[in-house]
């Protein structure tokens, strides 16, 4: 059946602000979904509280609500517009949730407005964890044996009947909240509680653990006419017992047989078609156990999910984009493949390389966090990477995570005690697939790692051989001593020049200057879905260390690359996908192509038809270095991947790489506290009085000149990290002694603490001529609680008119003096009406797309012209349209860290935020907010 | 492991230069790819491609062992193996051997670490052709004299090269249904698939007459799958022609759905690389509905001439990446076939129906035969 064209007009829910479990995966889903539609000639309403995001923009979707995701929001939009229909799936949890609220009060019924792509019934059955496991065995599926509990007793008698070990996992919870293992009968009474406490009905499963079993999770897509397909097909290298979101994840699965797999396969499809009857996607998680290869099934989502981004990246399938057209009634046999154009988008997409998805935590922000991982989610983040062997994407991966490793190890980070290593294999952390490789160069046997950590030991086997590898070169004194066709090996199973190095106790450029006199460089292939049996035109590539280099000029334009911010972290996330995407669009807008670097899945950056040409590649220096003596770009932006991009400026300027917009040196002038703190003295602005301190003495001395209380932190870091207000020389001794042990080579910045201060920031983007303001922004808490943590609040609303001027003033003075081209932000702290200065940050910031929506101005397409060069800001007209006033609050995911400080304070916890309009200062959700800051204050 | 350096050259001289995989030799056929990412030894072990040096596009072939019980005939058909990452450690419990193991014992010659998804662009744009591996020569102009004797695979009859010396039995002797197979080179999943739905078959070697087929009294007959051009079989054309003549249910897999319509006029010809995958979309126009498929098949049915005989044969199947035929259905008889391969073995299992419309189509005719 075609396209029901009774459908014009289509409202999609987004997923709110960022949680853990819960990211910006969903603006990218919904991105696409609302393109798809448009593409159709669909009128388009999005309604989403997160103001970073792309859907929420005007490229996007034609009618934007940036409101709370409330009943009463939905009921504002249908008042106002005619909605034929709702897409619900796109915006995960929060948006399911959301429709079903609004269907049980009635509201879809009353404005006549039908729900598409998903079914209810199916959702519930789903989520009902007593019904779902009734419904797989009635299908003839089997599920793990387990027991429902609503009370305490009850719970405690479903363990006594299936025995430890055993989980218990809280119904109605998202992330896997409130779930936990049970390994002995001592921990279970508490673990039970809590599960019943977290579960919105008091309810929750108690279920054997099939620990240690293989994981596995199958991405489907289902039309109205019940044709199903697998889109995708994801491994976890982390066995059953760790939520998938805290799993390494590898595709197409390594260590299925086609009799297993066709099993599985079955079993999906049988299941889906079981559940309702809704035209969409839908994920399912299966176990396997080794020794039988027994399958269970463990959960299903019938709904794009988090992993659905990641199968669309790792295969090249839109699944999002095709979703939203199957909600409107296409059947899966009328639509293209989105890559190819001209076969079938009824397929199952084929790699010929694989995929390595690696989370990214986040620890070191929540101090007292229980970093062990288990069924709930604790990763801020992902990085995908793509090779031509596993080893080769494991290493990738690594590289990506921006956690200073240059590699699955070899790198000076090795852990050399076996002890400690063989705990935290047993208790899984963050880091356990690198105490596993030094579990086998410590010479710990294979079976032994195996039976801790229950890894399938193909994988095992696999990290062996780097192992062996590194043996093999320590043989070797030199670079020039490697044979060719060994280093050529190393190069194919990952390694970076850098390990290399490290491993021969040589420099980095020696092995490179070798590699490329061999050269031994790197060729890209493409990501097409179809392990090229078809042509395909979509510029989407990987490196790896092939034959034949598929990257080919796609047009002779100028060429412009944008990097991208890496794996979302706390201080560091969606934003900067949102500025990205602009960037890219800007520079397509004045004739250059866009190129796009990044290594995060869950972006709308990185999806194949928004840049002229994709690099999926780490943000790494190696493999840019690559990109740029391949590409020739006429330069490089670093404004708008964040602190990522930014902190290799210093590299491009050093190798003669162009940097467009504001000069190296300019930017460093910013960045280096000394440097920056003589040019606001040369200007007049006044600044915190501060120190550099080099080691303890040092910093007793410096705070006592600057005096109590000061503000201590390490000198490089994102977001605050390690960073404290002490009110006395204990307190300084004890913080800065436990900074030098736990991060090592720094230096410690102590500043004046501006005690009661009131907090502002500034962004702006300058062309060398104009400096144009885009926003200011005053801060509720007051000083000494992280910005990224503070509810900010545009324009002000308490400043006097003076320091507001004087703020402007200081922002023209900074900009023209360092010469900005583009984007600059800067943070004040406002004491007895004296504007200090705190920083500069010479890049897009993390409020640039809150000021963009809140005044609806493409600031960042501004922004990357200005940076350009093609265009001055007197080309353009800029209106603002300010409401009220635009409130940015910080949203927080603290129920995954029970026993964290919720405490605010100079370091970010938050992970997401929301944008909340207000009419003027009566509105009761600002008194409130602003009665806290009162409260803050009293402490 | 030890790896050897190893050649593959393309009869147009393209050279890629790898390791060894398997045995150390020299072995050439037809090269073609395989788009699967489960399945390697059923693929090494389908009769279908016998003579033919297959390029696995998979990442990784060897992960999950080889296993004895997961094979589609006695020993391993293609004539070599073309691969990336030749990974003989193994992880699968019920796994029997190594590949490498597996390789050595059947003798088979491959070639690893060589650029595939070059090559398959490269047969992609040239077609398919003629290759040689070795990991013994280095001499491409030595490996070239070798190369230069193999001939061509159009106009090659291969099916019985595969087929079996004499007849023998699968399933019950008691079960409901009597089918006899025509062996072109038959996987051995298709024979499972027919006696769990109650057939008793009786597999003939390709060249028996079909009068001794009919001895047998069997209720339907199968034409399997296999090796070469169709259009070099003319004896099988005939057995196909003289079943239709009697009217007997008929049921044919890829190989047998080329002589299906070779019996019935309609022309094949050979694909510029074929379908060789297990994820090939196929809408069955009777019923709307679509299925994802496992193929294997180098020479195709000639649509236009399906076209021109549309009072004589209904297309059931089209392909919906290329529209080209997938399956026919003769009008006024009792004989449908397939090109893919709904046994499937490696692939999914959408279109295991068709073995149920055959057993339909031969208990509905047992019935008409009763005396009322």
């Amino acid at each position: 059946m075609p396209k029901d064209k009774s459908i014009q007009s289509v409202l999609i829910i987004g997923s709110g602000p960022i949680v853990i479990g819960q990211a910006c995966e969903f603006d990218y889903s919904g991105s696409q979904a609302s393109r798809s539609l448009r593409e159709e000639g669909i009128e388009v309403t999005l309604i989403n509280s997160n103001p970073a995001t792309i859907m929420t923009d005007p490229v996007t979707a034609d009618h934007i609500y940036l409101l709370p995701l409330t009943v009463e929001s939905i009921v504002q939009i249908l008042e106002e517009r005619t909605i034929d229909a709702v897409l619900p799936t796109m915006g995960g949890q929060t948006a399911l949730n959301l429709a079903i609220e609004a269907g049980k009060q009635g509201v879809w019924e009353k404005y006549d407005v039908r729900l598409i792509g998903v079914d209810l019934d199916a959702i519930e059955l789903t989520e009902n964890r007593e019904a779902f496991r009734k419904h797989m065995i009635s299908i003839g599926l089997s599920v793990a044996p387990s027991f429902i509990a609503n009370s305490f007793l009850e719970g405690k008698e479903a363990a006594q009947k299936i025995g430890f070990p055993l989980v218990i996992r809280p119904s109605y919870t998202l992330g896997g909240t409130g779930g936990s293992f049970v390994f002995q009968e001592e921990q279970f009474d508490e673990a039970l509680r809590r599960g019943l406490n977290l579960s919105p009905t008091h309810e929750v499963l108690v279920e054997k653990a099939v620990l240690g079993w293989k994981e596995f999770e199958l991405e489907l897509l289902r039309d109205a006419n019940d044709n199903v397909v697998i889109i995708c097909t994801v491994e976890n290298l982390d066995p059953m017992g760790i939520h998938t979101g805290d799993s390494i994840t590898v595709a197409p699965a390594m260590t299925l047989s086609d009799t297993a797999y066709q099993q599985m396969r079955d079993e999906a499809i049988q299941a889906m078609r079981s559940l309702g009857n809704f035209s969409g996607g839908c994920n399912i998680q299966f176990a396997i156990d080794p020794a039988t290869e027994k399958l269970i099934v463990i959960e299903i989502n019938p709904r794009v999910s988090r992993s659905s981004a990641l199968a669309s990246k790792a295969t090249g399938y839109p699944i999002a984009k095709i979703a939203a057209k199957l909600a409107i009634g296409y059947h899966l046999d009328e639509l293209k493949n989105q890559i190819t154009q001209t076969t079938s988008a009824y397929f199952e997409p084929t790699l010929d390389y694989v995929i390595v998805k690696m989370p990214r935590w986040n620890f070191a922000k929540f101090p007292g966090a229980d970093h062990r991982l288990g069924l709930q989610m604790k990763s801020v983040g992902e990085v995908m990477s793509i090779g031509r062997n596993f080893l080769e994407a494991l290493q990738k991966a690594c590289q990506s995570l921006e956690n200073d490793r240059t590699g699955l190890g070899a790198d000076k980070k090795e852990w050399i005690r076996t002890e400690d290593i063989l705990q935290r294999l047993e208790e899984v952390s963050d880091d356990r697939i690198f105490r596993l490789k030094d579990a086998l160069r410590l010479g710990v046997p294979e079976k032994t790692i195996q039976k801790l950590t229950q890894i399938d030991p193909w994988f095992i086997k696999q990290i062996r051989r780097l192992v062996r590898f590194e043996q093999q070169l320590q043989q070797y004194n030199v670079a020039e001593d490697i044979p060719e066709a060994f280093l050529r090996e190393l190069k194919e199973v990952g390694y970076s020049d850098a390990q290399i190095a490290w491993l021969l106790r040589i420099e980095e450029d020696e092995v490179t200057a070798y590699r490329k006199k061999l050269n031994i460089r790197r060729t890209y292939k493409m990501v097409d879905t179809c392990a090229a049996e078809f042509q395909a035109q979509t510029p989407y590539f990987y490196s790896t260390f092939d034959k034949e280099n598929e990257s080919q000029p796609v047009s002779d334009k100028k060429k412009v690359i944008v990097l991208g911010s890496g794996p979302n972290r706390i201080g560091q996330g969606i934003e900067f996908d949102y500025c990205c995407v602009h960037g890219l669009l800007a520079i397509k807008d004045v004739g250059y192509e866009a190129i796009m670097v990044n290594c995060n899945p869950e972006t709308v950056s990185t999806d194949f038809d928004v840049a002229d040409k994709l690099y999926f590649e780490p943000i790494f220096w190696e493999h840019l270095e690559e990109i740029l003596e391949l590409e020739k770009p006429e330069g490089v932006i670093v404004q708008l991947g964040g602190q990522t991009a930014l902190k290799l400026a210093k590299i491009f300027h050093e190798k003669g790489i162009p940097i467009i917009g504001t000069s190296f040196p300019n930017m460093d002038l910013a960045e280096d506290r000394g440097a920056f703190s003589d040019l606001l003295k040369a200007e007049g602005i006044p600044y915190p009085k501060y120190g550099v301190a080099n080691d303890a003495d040092e910093a007793l001395r410096i705070a006592n000149e600057v005096s109590y209380p000061v503000l201590v932190r390490p000198s490089y870091v994102l977001g605050g990290q390690s960073m404290r207000i002490v009110i006395n020389d204990r307190e300084l001794e004890r913080h800065v002694l436990s900074i030098f042990k736990h991060l090592p080579d720094n230096k410690v910045l102590i500043d004046q603490f501006l005690d009661r201060a009131k907090e502002a920031e500034i962004d702006a983007i300058c062309d060398g001529e104009d400096v144009h303001i885009m926003g200011i922004m005053e801060h509720i808490e007051p000083a000494g609680i992280h910005s990224g943590d503070s509810s900010a609040v545009l324009p002000t609303y308490s400043l006097s008119v003076q320091a507001v001027a004087t703020m402007v003033d200081y922002t023209k003075k900074l900009a023209k003096a360092l010469d900005i081209r583009g984007l600059i932000n800067i943070q004040f702290a406002i004491k007895d009406d004296k504007v200090y200065v705190i920083e500069a940050n010479p890049r897009a910031s993390r409020t640039t797309p809150f000021i963009a929506k809140a005044y609806q101005v493409p600031y960042l397409q501004i922004a990357t012209k200005v940076m350009l060069g093609t265009h001055k800001l007197k080309d353009f007209n800029i209106q603002p349209r300010p409401k009220g006033f635009a409130i940015k609050v910080p949203v927080f995911s603290f129920e995954k860290f029970p026993n964290v400080d919720k405490q605010l304070g100079p370091e970010m916890k938050s992970t997401g935020e929301a944008i909340h309009f207000i009419k003027d200062l009566s509105d009761p959700y600002f008194r409130e907010l602003d009665r806290q800051r009162n409260m803050y204050l009293t402490r | 492991m030890e790896q050897f350096p190893a050649v593959l050259l393309l009869e147009d001289g393209t050279v890629f230069i790898g390791k060894s995989a398997g045995k150390i030799g020299t072995t050439t056929g037809e090269i073609c790819f395989n788009t699967g990412m489960t399945g390697y030894q059923e693929i090494f072990t389908d009769p279908s491609y016998f003579g033919q040096l297959l390029v696995a596009t998979n990442a990784h072939i060897g992960n999950y062992g080889t296993h004895a019980g997961e094979t589609e005939s006695g020993s391993i058909k293609i004539a070599g193996l073309i691969c990336k990452n030749f990974t003989w450690d193994y992880s699968r419990q019920q796994a029997t051997e190594s590949i490498q193991e597996y390789f050595e014992r059947e003798g088979l010659v491959g070639i690893s670490d060589v650029d595939t998804r070059a090559i398959v662009r490269h047969i992609r744009d040239k077609g398919a052709m003629n290759a040689i591996i070795s990991s013994e020569i280095t001499d491409v102009a030595e490996l070239r004299k070798i190369l230069d004797q193999v001939p061509p695979m159009e106009g090659l009859e291969l099916a019985s090269k595969v087929s079996t010396d004499k007849p023998y039995t699968q399933g019950s002797p008691d079960a409901d249904f009597r089918v006899a197979v025509l062996d072109f080179g038959v996987k051995q999943n298709i024979l499972d698939c027919l006696v769990e739905r109650g057939c008793y078959l009786q597999v003939f070697p390709a060249r028996t007459p079909l009068e001794e087929v009919l001895d047998w009294k069997p209720d339907g007959v199968f034409l399997s799958n296999g090796p070469g051009d169709p259009a070099a079989m003319d004896y099988a054309v005939a057995t196909a022609k003289g079943v239709l003549a009697l009217n007997l249910p008929l049921f044919g897999i890829c190989l047998g759905h080329q002589l299906l319509a070779l019996a019935v006029d309609i022309p094949t010809y050979k694909m510029h690389h074929g379908h060789r995958g297990i994820n090939h979309p196929v809408k069955n126009l009777r019923s709307g509905k679509c299925e994802i498929t496992s193929q294997n098949h180098g020479f195709g049915v000639s649509p236009d001439a399906l076209e021109a005989h549309a009072d004589k044969v209904e297309i059931t199947h089209l392909n919906l990446n290329d529209q080209t035929v997938e399956g026919i259905r003769v009008k006024n008889k009792q004989a449908f076939s397939v090109q893919y391969h709904p046994e499937a073995s490696p692939g999914p299992h959408d279109a295991r129906y068709l073995f149920d419309e055959f057993v339909g189509m031969i208990r509905k005719s047992k019935l008409a035969e009763q005396p009322v």
